[in-house]
C-alpha cells in the first residue's frame, strides 16, 4: 500500500466536481453531475435519495467499480490517492484494502460455490500475501468479530446455507478483512427483515467506532440514515441538493425535496394522518431540464427555478441547500409562484 | 457423499434393466424373422423348428428374456450369426478402437470448444465473440460425414499427406503413439471433434457470459482480486452446466459414430453396428447396443457425481 499512498493529514475523502457518464452505442446518460464533498477520517456520511438519483454511482466512483462504459471526471482523492488516475493494477490494491464495500443483496453478492471462509480468506491472501492457512485463521476471527454464532462451523458454510442476516454479517466480515480506512455500504439492510436490519446497523456502527473507519452509506431509508450517520447528503438527479449534520437535515430540512421526503415518511404518531407524498416522478437523466431538476415537482417553485440550476447555498450552521429561495439576488422572492406546473 | 454415490449407483439398476429389455426386444421388434439369415431358403419345416429350438425361440418371451439376461450378466451375448465367433470377441476390440478415436476427438474437441467458449464468453457482444460464434455454429451445422469426405479428398487424395481409411496394421492391439499409428487417427478424430467442439463452445460461452453478469462478480472486483483469481470463480460457477454438456458429448463420442467410422473404415463400434445392421447380425447388434447404452448410463452417473462434488447447491442427501 505504502508505495502508492502519500500519507495525508487532511480529510480521508475529497471528491470534487465528480461526474459519471455511461456511454454506449445507443445510450449516453449522465448519472452524477458534479458532486463535491469531503469526509473526515472515522466519520460517517449517509447519501440519501430515491432510485436513480445517482447515490450508488457516486459511492462506486470512490473505487471506480464500473463497467468499461463509464466515463468519470473531476477529482476523487481517498487517503491522498488520486483514484481516477490509478492504473488497473494499482486500483486492485486499494479495492478491498484501503476501501471496501458491502452490497445490498448478500445472497447474490457472494459467490454461491465458495464457502464464506474461502471468500474471506482469498481477499487476505491477495492483499496481505499471507498463506491460506493463516488467512483461514483470520477469517474465523473476523466472523467472530461480526458476531456470527458458531463461527467455526459457518466458515465452512456456503452462502445458501446461511440466513440473510448471517450472510450479511459474512459480507461485512469480508469487507473488514483488510482493515479498510473507508467502508462503503450500498443499502446494506434493504434486503433484510426489519429485526435483522437493526442488528446489522448497530453492528456496523459499533465496528466503525471500534476500528475507526470512515463509512459512506447509501440508502433511501431515512431511519437507516438517522441511525448510522454523522452527516447526511440528499441527492437528486445526480447532484447533492442538501447536506448537513443528521440533526440539521432531519429536524430542519431546507430543500423542498428533503422536506418532501420527510413528509412522506411514516412516524408512529402519524396514525390516521394522510401521507403527503412528493408528486410526479424523478426526471429523465438523459434529458434534464436547464433549471432546477426538482422544479417540476416542487410546490414552492417559481419562474427563475426553470431557468438556472441553483448552486449549493451555505446556510447558518454549515448546512447547505441547492435552492434559489436561499440564494440572495436570484429574483426568486419577487417572482410569481408556478403552481400550475405542479403535478396534482 | 459416499452414501450419495452409492444411492446414485443403485438408481442406475432400473435404467440398466430397461436398456436390456429394449435390447432384447430388438430381435422381436425388427421386421422379418431373425433366423431368416441363417436358415437356407426352402428348408423343411422340421429343420426350421430345430433351428428355432436351438436358438431358444420356441420358448415364451419372458423365459427367453431371463435366459438371455442370465447369459448377458456373465458377459455372454451369444455368437455372431455372421462369423460364429462370440459377440464379445467382436464388440470389445471394436470398443477399444472407438475409445482410441473418441479419446483423440475429446481431447481436441473439448480443448478447442473450451478455448473458443471462454474467449467468446469473456468478450460477449464484441466482434471477436460474433466471429467465434459464427465458427462454432458452422461447426455444429456441417454434416460430419461430408466434412470427413472433404478432408479425405484434400489430405489423402490431393496432398497425399495422410492415409484415407483404416487404422493401420493390427488395430488397437498395436496402436501406439508413433506416427505410424497416429497418422490414421488425425482425419477421423478431427472430423469427429468438430461437432462437440461447436456444441461445447456454445455452451461454455453462454454459461460464462451468464456467470459474468451475476452480482457477485462485482464483489470479486470490489475485493481487488486479480483477473486470474476471478477466472477461477467464473470457471467453478460455470463448471456444473458445462460438465453436463460435456458428459453427453463424451457419451456420444464413445458410442462411436456410424457415419464417420464408416467413411474412414475405422473398425470401431459404429462400423461394427453398421455391418451388423446390413447383415442382420442381431446378436452383435444387441451386444453392441447394450454395451454402448451402459456407457451412457455410466457417464451420466459420473457427470452427476462430479457435478455434486463441484456445486455445493446440489443436494447431496
Amino acid at each position: 500500500m505504502s508505495s502508492i499512498a502519500t500519507p495525508a493529514a487532511g480529510p480521508l475523502v475529497e471528491v470534487k466536481d465528480l461526474t459519471v457518464r455511461f456511454t454506449g452505442r445507443d445510450l449516453d446518460v449522465s448519472v452524477v453531475n458534479g458532486v463535491s464533498f469531503t469526509l473526515e477520517r472515522g466519520s460517517s456520511l449517509c447519501i440519501l435519495g430515491e432510485s436513480g438519483s445517482g447515490k450508488s454511482v457516486t459511492m462506486r466512483a470512490l473505487m471506480r467499480l464500473f463497467p468499461p462504459t463509464a466515463r468519470l471526471d473531476g477529482t476523487v482523492r481517498v487517503d491522498g490517492i488520486d483514484v481516477l488516475a490509478l492504473q488497473e493494477n494499482q486500483l486492485r490494491r486499494i479495492r478491498g484494502g484501503l476501501i471496501s464495500m458491502i452490497f445490498q443483496e448478500p445472497m447474490t453478492a457472494l459467490d454461491p460455490v465458495f464457502t464464506i471462509g474461502q471468500q474471506i480468506a482469498e481477499t487476505l491472501v491477495y492483499h496481505e500475501g499471507i498463506s491460506y492457512r493463516a488467512a483461514n485463521a483470520r477469517a474465523l476471527q473476523l466472523l467472530e468479530l461480526v458476531q456470527v454464532p458458531s463461527a467455526k462451523r459457518r466458515l465452512e458454510a456456503y452462502p445458501h446455507e446461511l440466513s440473510g442476516g448471517l450472510r450479511q454479517r459474512g459480507m461485512i466480515a469480508l469487507a473488514l478483512a483488510c482493515k479498510p480506512k473507508l467502508l462503503l455500504a450500498d443499502e446494506p439492510t434493504t434486503a433484510l427483515d426489519a429485526t435483522v436490519q437493526i442488528q446489522i446497523l448497530l453492528l456496523l456502527r459499533e465496528l466503525q467506532r471500534e476500528m475507526g473507519m470512515a463509512t459512506i452509506f447509501v440508502t433511501h431509508d431515512l431511519g437507516v440514515a438517522c441511525e448510522v450517520a454523522d452527516k447526511i447528503a440528499v441527492m437528486y438527479a445526480g447532484k447533492f441538493v442538501e447536506s448537513g449534520s443528521v440533526e440539521q437535515v432531519i429536524d430542519n430540512p431546507r430543500h423542498p425535496y428533503t422536506q418532501g421526503l420527510m413528509n412522506s415518511t411514516i412516524h408512529a404518531d402519524m396514525r390516521g394522518v394522510a401521507l403527503d407524498p412528493i408528486p410526479g416522478a424523478p426526471p429523465d437523466l438523459t434529458d434534464l431540464p436547464p433549471g432546477c431538476p426538482f422544479a417540476p415537482r416542487c410546490a414552492a417553485a417559481r419562474e427563475p427555478c426553470l431557468e438556472h440550476m441553483p448552486e449549493l447555498v451555505l446556510l447558518p450552521g454549515g448546512q447547505q441547500a441547492r435552492c434559489l429561495q436561499y440564494a440572495p439576488g436570484s429574483g426568486f422572492a419577487q417572482a410569481p409562484a408556478l403552481k400550475a406546473s405542479c403535478a396534482a | 457423499m459416499l452414501v450419495y454415490v452409492l444411492r446414485r449407483i443403485l438408481y442406475t439398476v432400473p435404467i440398466a434393466m430397461g436398456v436390456s429389455l429394449v435390447c432384447f426386444a430388438l430381435i422381436h421388434l425388427a421386421p422379418g424373422d431373425p433366423l431368416s439369415a441363417i436358415i437356407p431358403e426352402g428348408a423343411s419345416p422340421e429343420t426350421v423348428a430345430q433351428v428355432r429350438a436351438a436358438y431358444g425361440f420356441d420358448q415364451p418371451l419372458p423365459v427367453q428374456y431371463l435366459k438371455w439376461l442370465q447369459h448377458v450378466v456373465m458377459g455372454d451375448f451369444g455368437n455372431s450369426i455372421m462369423t460364429q465367433r462370440p459377440v464379445m470377441h467382436e464388440v470389445l476390440p471394436a470398443l477399444a478402437n472407438t475409445l482410441v478415436l473418441a479419446a483423440a476427438a475429446v481431447l481436441f474437441g473439448f480443448a478447442l470448444g473450451c478455448l473458443f467458449g471462454v474467449v467468446s464468453g469473456y468478450l460477449a457482444g464484441k466482434p471477436t465473440d460474433k466471429a467465434v460464434t459464427a465458427v462454432s455454429i458452422t461447426g455444429v451445422s456441417i454434416p460430419h460425414y461430408w466434412l470427413g469426405m472433404v478432408l479425405m479428398v484434400i489430405f489423402a487424395v490431393e496432398l497425399n499427406l495422410l492415409p484415407a481409411t483404416g487404422m493401420g496394421e493390427g488395430g488397437s492391439g498395436t496402436f501406439g503413439l508413433g506416427w505410424d499409428s497416429l497418422q490414421y487417427l488425425i482425419l477421423p478424430a478431427l472430423t469427429l471433434s468438430v461437432i462437440p467442439a461447436g456444441i461445447i463452445a456454445r455452451s461454455v460461452r453462454g454459461t460464462i457470459a451468464e456467470v459474468r453478469k451475476q452480482d457477485f462478480m462485482q464483489t470479486l472486483h470490489a475485493k481487488g482480486l486479480p483477473g486470474r483469481r476471478i477466472f477461477v470463480h467464473v470457471v467453478k460457477n460455470a463448471l456444473p452446466a458445462v460438465l453436463a454438456v460435456m458428459g453427453l458429448q463424451l457419451a456420444q463420442l464413445l458410442g462411436g459414430s456410424i457415419l464417420v467410422e464408416t467413411v474412414f473404415s475405422w473398425p470401431g463400434t459404429g462400423f461394427l453396428l453398421n455391418n451388423a445392421i446390413f447383415t442382420r447380425d442381431l446378436p452383435v447388434l444387441q451386444g453392441t447396443i447394450l454395451v454402448l447404452a451402459m456407457f451412457f448410463v455410466l457417464i451420466n452417473l459420473t457427470v452427476d457425481v462430479v457435478q455434486t462434488a463441484v456445486d455445493p447447491r446440489i443436494k447431496r442427501a
